[in-house]
């Protein structure tokens, strides 16, 4: 089930803060966050954020097609490259 | 024969069900599409009125998103998903479920048939 209207989109609301600072401060680098839950609004739009994965802090460049989505969506949390064809040679 | 929403054509069904064999027509819409036309939905499409098969393309054409537009509406949707780069569009990238399913079994749907393993044993 989809999310009442009437809340509003959910934010961490120090995200607000954290992105103005950095828009203020002018081009600067990366806004590291931990809050994969958030979801991504315009004022975000063009700004860098590092999403953390419970590994490390993955760049993501906001872009316009984003809003609406969450953090975490753009930052998978597991790694799996498919399994290894080793399985012959294993065995000889 | 009738032509409805360009290459369909329904035959001597009852219209209700005959309009299902468009592409994003089911058998709600079509109930609802009779019922906006005044046509009863058990009448064989074979004995419609030139008027009425009029009527109905209208209701579709004008209301409906239906065959080639649907299709190409929802490909939009998976495509702009995967160009983003976000889980849902990796997912289909990759060809695996999107809705958070297993795949440690199942999921053969999404997966295509089964693959045999290299060397793997038997019972």
């Amino acid at each position: 089930m989809s999310r009442s209207v009437w809340k509003g989109p959910f934010v961490d609301r120090y995200l607000l803060k954290k992105a103005e600072t950095s828009r203020a401060s002018g081009r600067s680098d990366v806004i590291k966050i931990w809050s994969r839950r958030s979801t991504i609004l315009p004022q975000f739009v063009g700004l860098t954020f590092g999403v953390y994965n419970g590994h490390k802090f993955l760049p993501v460049l906001v872009t316009e097609d984003m809003i609406g989505h969450k953090f975490g969506e753009f930052s998978p949390t597991r790694t799996y490259y498919g399994h290894t064809a080793d399985k012959r040679s294993r065995r000889g | 024969m009738a032509r409805i929403a360009g290459v369909n054509i329904p035959t001597q069904k009852p219209v209700s069900i005959s309009l299902t064999y468009i592409h994003g027509i089911g058998r709600t819409t079509a109930s609802e599409i009779c019922a906006r036309c005044g046509v009863p939905p058990e009448r064989r499409v074979q004995e419609l009125t030139d008027q009425e098969v009029t009527s109905i393309r209208e209701v579709i054409d004008t209301d409906l998103i239906v065959e080639g537009d649907l299709r190409r509406g929802v490909a939009m949707n998976i495509k702009r998903l995967m160009d983003l780069g976000c889980y849902k569009g990796i997912r289909h990238r990759k060809g695996l479920p999107v809705h958070g399913q297993r795949t440690h079994t199942n999921a053969r749907t999404r997966k295509g048939p089964a693959r045999a393993i290299a060397g793997k044993k038997k019972a």
